[in-house]
């Protein structure tokens, strides 16, 4: 992103433009201040009291995740992969949010934990919990500082305004929301979010459709041009993974991005599933993961397509998908550039204020995550134990004004050093690696032992890690994502042999203290959710809900493959 | 007893927000929209089109949290069977 492009993306923003963006910013700001008359213990302001409905904390869940990288990036590779670009949403999310809901969230709902890392202090001590706390804590300053630069740039890419003044507001603006409101504030604006994103997308989408005459002008175009027919077609996939034979190419998807990579970033990113531990019931929260499924299985819709649209009627795009860079113009700017293309002032500012949303989404699910992890994970259990609950309170309000303050700095940093972002997100994707074989050995293998724990999770990062650098110095020839799928299954593999191994010369964990964590030991009814009052209903069966949208999944693979 | 939570319904927000988008962007795309606008959009008046959407989107959330308000529960125990009848509906 950090190349500067020649190319003007300069919109024709107007006063009913920004008078919209203002509205948003309004409602924004007023949901904070209300949000913090519900905010009276450290539960409340970091947690939500556990009491939202499911379709709230569902809509989160995808919010949260709806952040810069992912809805600029995802259009980018629709304009350079095509339809491939899907996978990431029907292979490498689904599967993993229903396993979430359905297998994993009785024993995080269950146990009731507050977040991620505790889970890994009460099942295996403090060796993986510092490890896991102090690398997500770590992560999130450090990936807000990527996403407010991202946010900053492409404001003054696209609208004029400088960099740093960018930066600090959009900061002030998520602060001022969630040190009021907390987590609260940060879930209800993630679902305002979500609303004004797809009133955004789903427009230009239709008009997009519409200039190229419709699917059938789409399929044609794009079977005409430079990309070819294949850019159509979900699978096998071969330009996305950089794998030349196409059934390694598909191995290579189902179990690299759809198995490892997906299933340790969706069921242990604690930024996610701190979500649906804020949700009412166990039931709520089972559900939680698996409401957001649906719009995440139509959402590449909105999404992917206005990017191939972008490749094919914007004609620097276009010119770039023919092997000609002189305009400067790359794939990140597809969807900015193809909402100068097509929008009238108006639905301009909607689609601004959709981008804006989507930035600060991101950021704010960083925050929020960030001061919760800080405060009961690292502040109560390592520095100040026993205190009364506003002291925790406190901590955390201060907590979110801390992690602000750093993601600013690392916002200015990624300004000086384009390339660090690169680096940042490479480095938290190792420590990301290997969660999954951990967890889902921690739930369903009581034998395993504290020790294994942690030295899983090193030598699963450190797996990874060889990866990545055999992959940059040339060593390994993976372009496209192939590398990162290939160093996510590497970590997942090492991250078992490394727990069996050490394990079986180790002392295993008391069977007393793995009640509630651990498959075996969790009597049959403390993984139950109830099916009574407001759980009551066929349509509110966590498992009627998942394999409803894992068989709509695989239909839409059929349809689109 | 219980009491609606009446100030603050997240349903209600976005319904107050979609509102106001909506009414503008048709009053924009009925009176302000020239042809510059028109061939900018391939012909489509996007802006009236996407306005009425969300006037649409906004009346649904209203009706949704009309019928279904939330109950907040008081520091007293709530009857089972109240909480059947007047518990919002969740589905999303």
């Amino acid at each position: 992103m950090p190349v500067l492009a020649q190319v003007d993306l300069r919109l024709d923003a107007g006063p009913l433009d920004y008078t919209l963006l203002a509205v948003y910013f309004v409602f924004v700001l007023g949901i904070g201040f209300l949000a913090r008359r519900s905010v009276s213990s450290s539960l409340d302001f970091l947690l939500s009291g556990r009491s939202l409905p499911a379709w709230v904390t569902g809509l989160a869940f995808i919010s949260a995740n709806l952040g810069a990288i992912e809805l600029l990036g995802m259009a980018a590779n629709g304009a350079q992969y095509g339809m491939a670009t899907v996978h990431y949403y029907w292979i490498g999310a689904i599967p993993a949010m229903v396993f979430l809901g359905l297998v994993m969230m009785p024993f995080y709902y269950g146990s009731k934990v507050r977040s991620v890392p505790e889970f890994l202090r009460r099942r295996f001590g403090k060796g993986a919990h510092l490890v896991n706390a102090i690398s997500f804590a770590a992560a999130q300053v450090l990936i807000a500082g990527v996403n407010l630069y991202a946010l900053a740039f492409l404001l003054n890419l696209m609208l004029g305004w400088p960099i740093p003044f960018s930066v600090v507001a959009a900061a002030l603006i998520v602060l001022a929301y969630t040190t009021l409101g907390g987590l609260s504030a940060a879930i209800y604006n993630e679902v305002l979010q979500f609303f004004v994103i797809v009133a955004a997308l789903l427009p230009l989408t239709i008009v997009g459709l519409h200039k190229v005459g419709g699917w059938q002008g789409l399929v044609d175009k794009v079977t005409g041009g430079p990309g070819g027919s294949e850019q159509l077609s979900a699978w096998p996939a071969t330009e996305l993974t950089g794998i030349q034979n196409p059934v390694l190419s598909v191995i290579g998807i189902v179990f690299g991005l759809g198995f490892v990579l997906s299933f340790g970033y969706w069921t242990t990113n604690f930024a996610e599933v701190q979500r649906a531990l804020s949700a009412k019931s166990m039931s709520a929260a089972r559900r939680t993961p698996i409401i957001g499924a649906y719009p995440k299985m139509l959402i590449p819709f909105v999404i992917i397509i206005p990017g191939v649209i972008a490749a094919l009627i914007v004609p620097e795009m276009a010119a770039l998908k023919a092997g000609d860079d002189s305009s400067g113009v790359v794939y990140n700017n597809a969807l900015p550039a193809l909402i100068g293309e097509l929008l009238p002032n108006g639905m301009l500012g909607i689609a601004i204020t959709g981008l804006l949303a989507s930035f600060m989404a991101g950021v704010a699910a960083n925050v929020s995550s960030f001061n919760t992890v800080f405060t009961y994970d690292l502040w109560q259990d390592y520095i100040r134990k026993d205190r009364p609950d506003e002291y925790y309170l406190r901590v955390g309000r201060l907590a979110t004004i801390g992690g602000t303050v750093v993601a600013i700095g690392t916002a200015f940093l990624a300004a000086g050093y384009g390339n660090i972002m690169d680096y940042i997100q490479a480095l938290f994707s190792f420590f990301n690696a290997p969660l999954f074989a951990t967890f889902i050995l921690a739930m369903f293998w009581k034998r395993m032992s504290a020790a294994a724990g942690w030295s899983g999770l090193v030598a699963g990062t450190l797996g990874a890690v060889a990866v990545f650098v055999l992959a940059e110095t040339g060593v390994l020839d993976l372009p496209g994502q192939g590398a990162s799928f290939l160093g996510a299954g590497v970590a997942f593999v090492v991250d078992i042999v490394v727990s069996v191994a050490v394990t079986s010369f180790t002392r295993p964990v008391p069977e007393e203290r793995l009640v509630g964590l651990v498959y075996s030991l969790t009597p049959k009814e403390d993984r139950r959710h109830s099916t009574t009052g407001e759980d009551a209903g066929w349509y509110r069966s966590p498992l009627l809900l998942g394999v409803g949208v894992l068989v709509l999944t695989f239909v839409l693979n059929i349809v689109f493959g | 007893m219980a009491h609606k939570a009446g100030l603050f319904d997240l349903r209600l927000v976005i319904a107050v927000l979609f509102g106001i988008y909506g009414v503008v962007l048709v009053v924009v795309g009925l009176g302000f929209t020239d042809e510059s606008d028109l061939g900018k959009a391939d012909g489509l008046n996007i802006n009236l089109w996407s306005g009425v959407g969300m006037i649409a989107l906004s009346a649904v959330f209203t009706v949704w949290a009309t019928v279904r308000p939330v109950i907040m529960p008081d520091a007293s125990a709530l009857d089972e069977s109240e909480r059947d009848v007047s518990a919002p509906d969740e589905k999303a």
